[in-house]
């Protein structure tokens, strides 16, 4: 709702925002799709997604670029699209098929791409931190003048390298931002039994870093934090923990029967969409017309089809690929 | 690469800390991580040349040459600078990160065989890891349960990972020159037993071939081979069984992970009698293994049962006799050769 929106950053302009506006729609429709052919048997294993927290990818993804680095997590679709990773071959990669961004050997929880500055997907809650403070490392030690981001949960703030990471970063001043998306929920488990804080930014206190918390369905305020956090960074300040309150709409996993929570706090949710709150922005503003708005998500929708129809015809990798890619050389 | 001829004495842990200069040297992305590797970070009255370079002084000197920026001390937080490494690895640097003991890995173990030696798979091969942890083994100085376990079958277990085992000085440096400079996670395991110990290492930069075995000396009666520590114990073990008549064929297989079969099975097919002999725990271990596959593969070639001499299955105890009977001595390994002769 514009209501509740901040205003957009002066140095947003028009085609800027249009381009966030899209890819929160890619992420939108993905994970959607990803929904109906999860259900349809289309993708084996897990799938766990990201519908409802486009705001905080998208916002603090659009500082970024190939150079700089991103942990995700199992959640980790929208970090992938927001980070530039190719989405037809992610789509392939759901389903396991040889044209898949990881040939099919890593799946839902494993797509990555080095190339895009996106160090995977991490099925291990809280696997992030450390890596984002090596590819951090990187960056300082060579005068790369990049930066990592770690996405992780609410639920991973309470892992033990959650403390690692954040103390290693903070000593040696390595240019990394922690962004937790908290939604409300490890898994089944509410975040006010969960964890001890009542803002997990609070936690920055602990590590003499700053400690920020934003409304992860407000893209304008996510950007705007996220870009503070990044420029400290770059500017070798050191780390910041930024918390983006935000929600998923779908279960943990698809399969999760969502027993604790209730429709009414869903559709509490759903009422301040990030998406549309984007939308309502730019119509009102006339920076764009809800036609034109239209047109972006046909556009990706057909785009999406696309990639689904290409990665259904596409071959699953041949038996032998089982033995490759386990060393360089052996 | 130069063809290194001359050769001087010097211990394995000289021989470690060379192989690190040379690496250091050759390369500008190596770079040092670990706890106390320099020693003494931010001490304003501590000049470099007195810092420790480990507890145990292998790295010492190494930030005089090489400054603070490339022998990093960080934190008591293994999964913290492991997993700093594997990433720092992926992502353009060539660390070698150093887990104090072996017995730590439960500290980070999921950095290691859930991050740095499944990346490269579960990408598709997309992903590089040319990383370095150096690590310590072996039981011998009284350190006791928590630092003193081999555990290199640990990891001998799981893809993605190399493990590579030196017994002489000549070999430590050596391997970890081709450690450093492999593109895959390599495990490192320098036994602490062995660090004053003195042998001729090569002048050079030339790096010794992983997978590749040494035998350590010929025979034609028995085939032992020996990992780590137990190479100077088997030796020890020949020397009685040769004033006996018995000439062993000693094999260091230098790495487990490559290991190469092809040396030992082309030993057993001219002694016709196999001794493993292993300081790790039994169950599930480098000398299960080897025996598994001299069976599967070389079954005909065999006069006689494969035979097993390793620590007991128990952690390692404190008391000096009874760490003393845990690890594999030369009576013992003498004596369970000629049970089979």
């Amino acid at each position: 709702m514009s209501a509740t929106q901040s205003a957009a950053p002066a140095a947003l302009d028009r085609d800027q925002l249009l381009d966030m506006y899209r890819r929160m729609v890619e992420i939108r429709q993905f994970e959607d799709a990803a929904g109906k052919n999860f259900a349809a048997g289309m993708i084996p294993g897990f799938v766990h997604l990201y519908a409802g927290e486009e705001a905080v990818a998208v916002g603090v993804c659009s500082h970024l670029t190939d150079r700089d680095y991103i942990t995700s997590t199992h959640r980790g679709h929208g970090h992938c699209i927001a980070k530039g990773v190719d989405i037809p071959g992610m789509v392939a990669e759901l389903m396991g098929k040889s044209t898949g961004v990881c040939k099919g050997k890593g799946g839902s929880m494993h797509i990555a791409d080095l190339h895009k500055g996106m160090l995977g997907a991490n099925g291990i809650v809280g696997g992030g931190f450390p890596l984002a403070c090596g590819a951090a490392l990187t960056a300082k030690t060579l005068g790369t003048g990049g930066v990592a981001v770690c996405f992780f949960g609410d639920g991973a703030s309470n892992q033990g390298t959650f403390h690692e990471g954040l103390n290693l970063a903070a000593i040696w001043k390595l240019p990394v931002v922690f962004v937790c998306e908290n939604n409300g929920y490890a898994e089944a488990t509410p975040v006010h039994y969960h964890c001890s804080a009542t803002d997990i930014a609070n936690r920055a206190g602990a590590y003499e870093i700053p400690g920020v918390v934003v409304d992860g369905l407000d893209l304008f305020a996510v950007y705007e934090a996220a870009g503070e956090a990044i420029e400290r960074a770059r500017r070798g300040e050191g780390p910041t923990l930024l918390e983006a309150k935000t929600y998923r709409y779908y279960g943990h996993f698809q399969g999760d029967q969502v027993t604790y929570r209730t429709e009414e706090e869903l559709a509490r949710f759903r009422d301040r969409d990030a998406i549309q709150a984007v939308r309502d922005f730019i119509t009102e503003r006339s920076l764009a017309t809800a036609d034109e708005l239209n047109a972006i998500d046909q556009d990706v929708t057909a785009e999406l089809d696309a990639a689904w129809d290409d990665a259904k015809a596409a071959p699953f990798p041949a038996p032998e690929e089982t033995l490759t890619d386990v060393y360089v050389a052996y | 690469m130069v063809a290194a001829t001359a050769t001087r004495q010097m211990t394995y842990l000289q021989a470690v800390n060379e192989a690190l200069r040379i690496a250091m040297r050759e390369d500008p992305t190596v770079v040092l991580i670990g706890e106390d590797i320099a020693g003494g970070a931010a001490v304003d009255h501590l000049i470099d040349e007195d810092a420790w370079g480990g507890p145990m002084g292998v790295t010492k000197g190494l930030v005089q040459e090489f400054g603070r920026e490339r022998v990093l001390d960080t934190p008591i937080t293994e999964a913290g600078f492991i997993g700093a490494a594997v990433a720092a690895a992926t992502t353009g640097l060539r660390p070698v990160a150093e887990l104090m003991f072996v017995d730590f890995f439960g500290c980070c173990m999921d950095q290691i065989f859930n991050q740095g030696a499944k990346l490269r798979y579960m990408f598709g091969g997309k992903a590089k890891v040319p990383l370095v942890i150096r690590t310590q083994v072996g039981a011998g100085v009284g350190a006791a349960a928590q630092h003193s376990g081999c555990h290199y079958s640990v990891f001998t277990h799981m893809p993605g990972i190399k493990t590579v085992i030196p017994s002489t000085p000549a070999d430590a440096k050596g391997l970890l020159l081709s450690a450093i400079r492999d593109d895959d996670l390599v495990m490192f395991f320098e036994n602490k037993v062995l660090y004053g110990s003195k042998g001729e290492v090569p002048e050079g930069d030339e790096g010794i071939p992983l997978g590749v075995a040494d035998i350590t000396r010929a025979g034609d009666d028995v085939t032992v081979i020996a990992i780590s520590r137990m190479v100077q114990q088997s030796l020890a073990a020949a020397e009685a069984l040769a004033r006996e008549g018995i000439e062993i064929e000693v094999i260091d297989p230098r790495t487990l992970s490559p290991l190469d079969e092809e040396t030992i099975l082309a030993s057993v097919a001219k002694t016709h009698r196999l001794v493993i002999v292993d300081e790790d725990n039994p169950r599930c271990g480098a000398a299960a293994d080897i025996a598994a596959m001299v069976a599967d593969k070389g079954f005909d070639l065999l006069d006689a049962p494969i035979k097993l001499v390793t620590a007991p299955h128990t952690p390692v105890p404190f008391s000096p006799p009874l760490e003393q009977a845990y690890v594999p001595s030369p009576a013992r390994i003498a004596e369970v050769v000629r049970s089979i002769v």
